[in-house]
């Protein structure tokens, strides 16, 4: 369980959190546990439960941008779709503004906000933009529809102009034009535009942007996520973005003072304002993401190490994840305790949270005996 | 393209010429046009070389690489010449192979990897049936053959064991994209063309398979050219960069200077656009305007609609190339002022 173990203020820092109060969505010890076990392996006694997510608390204030990095299978779209109500915890809670969504979406107690509500308020993008657009819509049609839904005292002039509007905010000009195209008339950076501009016709108050930049060309990147900066600003919308991607998660967290959390096996292991985390990662992993991520500078090139900061290239199986802290098996670092013990994310500086050992300078950890071997050793 | 060619400058004398492409330009007719995605393109390639070919999607970079093996399908006609010249024998027109000696190029001189690797295998058939109808079809010894796959793969950290009983479906998506690497080394070709080959995959396996890449080079001494829209994943890598814009290329140099100080206005913005963990936030930016259609580029210098140099010169004539050095050249008339119209910082001043 991701947890610190700060007394200074219990309340507040016992979670990956920025401290502050106003949270729009809370996480609660939230674990996902997806039961694989096909027919034969159940006959066989075997279990195959994929641990997705395993015990994170996260809170997610208004007007915040956490962005959520780490490999694929790590767990981060999973969180994700917890934190805007599309993916079912099989354990812990998530709250909108105090609401339990999934006991508002069952009618459990009476629920303070109505489920309709919470829908509408939280809001995901794609990362393949053009299978979430109806290729037999034109732009204009597919941003009408949520317009009805939440604008329904409008006509259907007013409608269309507010339409057009958006579209000529989100910079696709002339807007009457690119309103009468279809999806397939419009290029990948388009088509996220559209879906952008259809998740914040419904004044959300979170939208999950789950690798919504990487089907795009690098050079183009910046672009959106400047757009989406731009809309944050106006529609005073939280953002959590899910990415593989290092360099586009501190651009767009570190840009707008935003947050990242690094997950590692279901786990969150690293939490705190985007640029200290890039510039001084503090558990292992994310500095194997750190090296990871290319410079561009080859002077800085040169002096990096071309064999990864880790034992093992290979990601293990989520089944069965392993013992103690999960990253041991790859960790350059890992020692002897951190086979038997799991490591709690523990704040280690005023924002910043870290599940490693090795930032406890008094733990048992240093006179534990050093783990070797592995593939890449 | 002007008097002055892409020809002059080769970054060394003492280097030899593996591939020459002259005034290639590939076209498809569509109902709106004469769509030409390479556009009169000229450039060699070194022995022994790794060259990273950089552009946005849509750029011309793959279609590019495709003519290399001739590999442009139906409608896309090519014309121009490609000659390939091996260690040994007399040089090849590419071009002009037939179907069976085009597959034999194809395998045993020039190997292709692309993204795909999940498309690139028989989901019925084993790793290890694949290594051996590979060598038997090119007629290889295939004890010798299987001999190198298992090196191949170990220097790819992958277990030999493991991977060659396994189905494809059965390995995740950077084991087979390693696999299929040393697939396409089996043969021992010169040339590996990749397209990119790990456009697919995490941040940490793309770095460990470029790590993995430049290793074999340096032990096998293959020619490698890397296809990509992903300028820092060939930053590293790269001995020389060829930069496209608009389905031709706009800058050819050494890796270090193309990126250092960059030349053409576009390789400038291009590298000022692209998110990294060094750059200061603020000094990105996007590159302002859209990348043409292929059906009308602009006439003059394609990239004036979009570049803060551009003169009434440049919206007219096509630049063609101009010396930077010896071993650069940039297609722009004004290159000399590009630094000053166009700054850019790779890394921060906190950095080393």
């Amino acid at each position: 369980m991701a947890r610190t173990t700060d007394s200074t203020d219990e309340r507040s820092t016992d979670r990956a959190s920025t401290g502050a109060n106003d949270s729009v969505v809370s996480l609660e010890d939230v674990r996902v546990h997806f039961d694989e076990t096909g027919l034969i392996d159940g006959l066989r006694g075997e279990d195959e439960t994929v641990r997705a997510v395993d015990g994170v608390s996260i809170d997610i204030p208004e007007n915040e941008i956490i962005a959520l990095v780490g490999e694929s299978g790590c767990g981060k779209t999973t969180l994700g779709k917890v934190a805007v109500g599309l993916q079912r915890p099989t354990s812990g809670t998530v709250t909108y503004r105090g609401q339990d969504i999934w006991d508002a979406k069952e009618g459990n107690g009476d629920p303070a906000i109505p489920y309709p509500e919470i829908r509408e308020a939280l809001q995901i993008i794609h990362q393949d933009p053009g299978s979430s657009l109806n290729p037999n819509r034109t732009v204009l049609t597919s941003l009408l529809v949520p317009l009805k839904l939440t604008e329904p005292e409008l006509g259907p002039n007013q409608r269309e102009q507010r339409v057009y509007q958006l579209l000529e905010y989100l910079g696709m000009k002339p807007s009457e034009d690119y309103a009468h195209r279809y999806p397939h008339q419009l290029s990948g950076g388009e088509q996220q535009r559209v879906v952008l501009g259809r998740a914040l016709l419904m004044s959300p108050d979170v939208i999950l942007a789950d690798e919504a930049v990487s089907a795009l060309d690098v050079s183009l990147r910046v672009e959106m996520m400047d757009l989406m900066h731009d809309l944050q600003s106006v529609f005073d919308t939280s953002f959590v973005f899910v990415s593989h991607d290092f360099a586009n998660a501190r651009y767009f967290a570190g840009t707008v003072g935003g947050k990242i959390g690094v997950m590692y096996l279901g786990e969150l292991v690293e939490f705190g304002p985007a640029e200290e985390v890039i510039r001084d990662p503090q558990h292992p992993y994310t500095k194997v993401l750190s090296w990871a991520t290319p410079t561009l500078d080859p002077d800085l090139a040169a002096e990096e190490s071309m064999d990864p900061p880790v034992r093992e290239i290979d990601i293990p199986d989520p089944i069965d994840p392993p013992s103690g802290c999960r990253f041991h098996t790859r960790c350059p670092e890992a020692r002897a305790v951190c086979e038997t013990t799991t490591p709690e994310l523990v704040a280690t500086d005023t924002d910043r949270q870290t599940a490693c050992f090795r930032m406890d300078e008094t733990h048992e950890y240093w006179d534990s005996q050093p783990i070797t071997g592995g593939n890449d050793g | 393209m002007n008097e002055t060619s892409i020809h002059s400058t080769r970054s060394s004398t003492s280097s030899e010429t593996i591939f020459e492409v002259e005034d290639i330009t590939v076209e498809f007719g569509m109902d709106r046009g004469t769509s030409r995605v390479v556009d009169n393109v000229s450039m060699e390639i070194e022995r022994n070389e790794i060259i990273g070919i950089v552009g946005e999607s849509g750029s011309g970079k793959s279609m590019f690489a495709s003519t290399l093996l001739d590999a442009v399908e139906e409608p896309g006609q090519v014309t121009g010449t490609v000659t390939y010249y091996p260690e040994d024998g007399e040089p090849v027109d590419v071009l002009d192979l037939d179907e069976k000696a085009l597959r034999t190029f194809r395998w045993e001189e020039v190997a292709m990897v692309d993204q795909g690797a999940m498309d690139s295998f028989n989901p019925t058939m084993d790793i290890e049936t694949h290594f051996k109808e590979t060598l038997i079809a090119h007629g290889s010894d295939v004890d010798g053959g299987m001999e190198h796959a298992r090196e191949l793969l170990t220097e790819l950290y992958l277990d030999p064991d493991r991977v060659l009983g396994a189905y494809p479906h059965e390995l995740s998506g950077g084991m087979q994209q390693r696999t299929l690497i040393a697939l396409s080394l089996v043969l021992k070709p010169d040339v590996i063309v990749m397209d990119e080959p790990t456009g697919a995959l995490d941040l940490l396996m793309q770095r460990s398979i470029t790590g993995l890449i430049a290793q074999l080079h340096e032990r096998y001494g293959i020619t490698i050219l890397f296809i990509t829209h992903d300028l820092p994943l060939i930053a590293d890598l790269a001995d020389r960069i060829a930069v496209m814009y608009a389905f031709e290329f706009v800058e050819l140099g050494p890796a270090y200077d193309v990126l250092k100080h960059a030349a053409h206005p576009y390789t400038r913005a291009l590298l000022k656009a692209v998110p990294n963990t060094m750059t200061p936030l603020e000094e990105m930016a996007p590159i302002e305007g859209d990348s043409p259609d292929p059906v009308s580029v602009p006439q003059g210098c394609s990239y004036h609609p979009r570049c803060p140099l551009a003169t009434s010169k440049c919206r007219e004539t096509d630049p063609g190339f101009h010396d930077v050095d010896t071993a650069r050249t940039a297609a722009c008339f004004h290159w000399e002022r590009s630094a000053a119209a166009v700054s850019y910082t790779l890394s921060g001043p906190n950095e080393h």
